[in-house]
């Protein structure tokens, strides 16, 4: 096992910068992840690590090792890809023992890495079978397999799960969490869903544009995004974005859009210096209602109701923006009527419509 | 809906069907004749047969002994084979390393060199024939199976590599990115994995290649002669059409042994045209 750290690093492919001065540590035994839209740089920045593609700029070490001119199979990683990759000529034992063979590891030796590995995925029965016999499933525990059996120091997954369906994905990336519980190896993980980034991973990477806007754990990238683009992305539904004045009123700061809404939050929660224009952020979750009171609540005309069984959403419009609340199923909302939610003061984000940083 | 597609296709069945005839009644013809009586033959047409079938006595094995044994073309079967397996299998060789190459390895000039070899294609080989000809003398290559088979594989590596590219180049790049982590040097990645994948491709490959080559005349009779211990079958039936054109059980008998091997390839090799042997690498 080993941490991974990135300095500085730069990928070019001719004009196009697709990773810029990236530097990130990935801790030994940690499972990182790293998650944002396609175009992002973060399976370049798999690749590099992987030594699949070489850095324009900047410094990879594995463990103590800078690594940036050692070929891959000398990079002691292992890598799973969206497609599998597996050999489709080779059986299941084969393909899982084809990267030992190369290393002219002992005969008995492999038979027992690719038994036990097989044993661990529940794939001993399938050992004989081609890819093409196997589900989609069973496919990637066999592309896991592969990666298993190399004992390496390093896990690379590239969107493993993103060609299962919607209940295998689930299942599998359980499977991923518990299999990282039990073999405590460094794991990076690219995905562009937010979901599996927030279950699999001790720490997240939220990228964009080739940079890293964030990298903290799920729950502080959750709790407290650096701009609005890791707020936007993070969450599910996606946080609501509101345009407001902000004006100090006595001890209060007062976020205001009328005749929607006016938010007083206490000043000491927040720092003094707003400008007078920002984006209020509110996470669908942290709307609640529908209530009377106009303090602190914001008024909208419901356009769209989705009654999920573990919530209602509704979406609406407040002025020309769209938002959205995840509120309790049960309560009573009708179509087309105008009604008002309260706001989580606690959890309110605002952030600068110029910069798109954090202000709240 | 299946009426509607089975009336969509009549014509197309109905195209299907007037090409095969038009092929299979001469080639039927062909067969019939060459096991008539010749005293038959020049009598009648090959269609008389029909009425009196399975009545015996109007088929006989003689004009294949005639042809192989006394016209020499047990001699030439055996040449036409000693030219086109080894040259086959020599540009097929050759093609699946070039295309591996251009498809997969990274050098500079890649694009050029590639296009190049494919122009190649657009070159009749009628055009070759003099300025190589003179240099074939000079290196005692004229009139020997080394000589030919080195014609054969310049003339078919063109379209051969091109072949063989097309299909490489289809490969999953993850497959080779996977190969790369496994520790697979490029020629293992060759061997161990490219190789076995595109046996459908060098088979259908090697297939054309031998059919092209089993039914060449001029390549033959240009760089090999018309020697009777080197020269191969098509070479040896144009000379029984010069010496014998009257006697047609032999030259149909001539046409069947020629035509016996090719249809013994296709239908020994047609699996490898279907299968697709990709299905469940890659989600489907």
């Amino acid at each position: 096992m080993a941490q991974v750290t990135l300095t500085g690093i730069t990928k070019q492919f001719g004009d196009f910068t697709a990773v810029r001065d990236l530097s990130m540590e990935i801790e030994d035994g940690k499972f990182t992840v790293l998650v944002g839209p396609s175009g992002c740089g973060k399976t370049t920045t798999l690749r590099m690590v992987a030594g699949l593609e070489e850095a324009t700029d900047g410094e990879i070490r594995i463990g103590e090792r800078v690594v940036n001119k050692v070929p891959p199979k000398d990079r002691d990683i292992a890598m799973v890809f969206q497609n599998y990759a597996l050999y489709p000529h080779m059986d299941v034992y084969n393909n899982m023992a084809f990267g030992l063979k190369l290393r002219k590891t002992p005969k008995a030796e492999i038979s027992k890495r690719v038994h036990d590995a097989a044993e661990l995925l529940g794939i001993e029965e399938k050992l004989k079978s081609k890819p093409r016999e196997l589900s989609g499933g069973q496919r990637q525990r066999v592309a896991v397999g592969r990666a298993i059996v190399r004992n390496p120091k390093v896990f690379l997954f590239d969107e493993p799960l993103s060609n299962l369906d919607a209940k295998l994905r689930v299942q599998m990336r359980t499977e991923l969490e518990q299999l990282h519980h039990t073999l405590q190896t460094t794991t990076i993980y690219v995905t562009h869903d937010q979901v599996e980034a927030m279950t699999l991973g001790d720490r997240i990477a939220v990228m964009k544009d080739g940079v890293i806007q964030q990298y903290a754990s799920p729950k502080e990238t959750y709790d407290h995004p650096t701009n609005q683009f890791v707020a936007g992305f993070i969450g599910s539904p996606a946080m609501n974005f509101l345009p407001a004045t902000a004006t100090i009123e006595g001890a209060d700061i007062l976020l205001t859009s009328p005749p929607s809404f006016a938010i007083r939050v206490p000043a000491e929660t927040v720092p003094l210096d707003l400008p007078s224009d920002v984006l209020v952020g509110i996470r669908p979750e942290d709307l609640d209602g529908p209530v009377t009171e106009e303090e602190n609540t914001i008024q909208t005309h419901v356009v769209v109701l989705e009654q999920l069984g573990h919530t209602l959403l509704v979406y609406g419009y407040v002025g020309d923006t769209q938002i959205v609340a995840s509120l309790d199923p049960h309560r009573d909302v009708e179509l087309d009527t105008v009604i008002r939610l309260s706001v989580n003061l606690r959890t309110l984000h605002a952030f600068d419509p110029e910069t798109r940083q954090t202000l709240i | 809906m299946n009426l509607r597609k089975t009336v969509a296709r009549t014509p197309l069945h109905l195209a299907i069907l007037f090409f095969v005839g038009i092929w299979f009644i001469p080639t039927l013809g062909l067969l019939i004749t060459s096991f008539r009586d010749p005293s038959n033959v020049a009598g009648s047409g090959w269609w008389t047969v029909f009425p009196r079938l399975f009545s015996g006595g109007q088929f006989s094995l003689q004009n294949y002994v005639g042809v192989l044994r006394d016209q020499g073309l047990g001699l030439a079967f055996r040449n036409s084979l000693f030219i086109s397996i080894p040259a086959t299998a020599i540009s097929t060789f050759i093609a699946s390393f070039a295309a591996f190459g251009f498809a997969w390895m990274r050098f500079s000039g890649r694009r050029v060199l590639f296009m190049m070899v494919v122009g190649l294609m657009v070159i009749p080989l009628q055009m070759t024939f003099i300025p190589v000809l003179p240099i074939y003398s000079k290196l005692g290559l004229a009139g020997t199976f080394p000589g030919i088979w080195l014609a054969h594989t310049a003339y078919g590596l063109p379209l051969t590599t091109y072949l063989v590219h097309n299909f490489m180049a289809g490969i999953p790049k993850d497959l080779f990115d996977s190969a790369a982590i496994d520790g697979a040097s490029p020629f293992k990645t060759f061997s161990r994995i490219v190789m076995p994948i595109s046996v459908p491709a060098l088979a259908s490959v090697f297939i054309f290649q031998f059919l092209w080559i089993w039914n060449d005349l001029i390549v033959g009779l240009v760089y090999l002669g018309a020697l009777p211990d080197v020269a191969p079958l098509t070479v040896s039936i144009a000379n029984l059409v010069t010496n014998r054109g009257q006697d047609w059980e032999l030259l149909t008998a001539a046409a069947f042994v020629s035509m016996a091997l090719p249809l013994a390839v296709f239908f020994g090799l047609q699996r490898y045209f279907v299968r697709g042997i990709l299905a469940g690498s890659v989600k489907g």
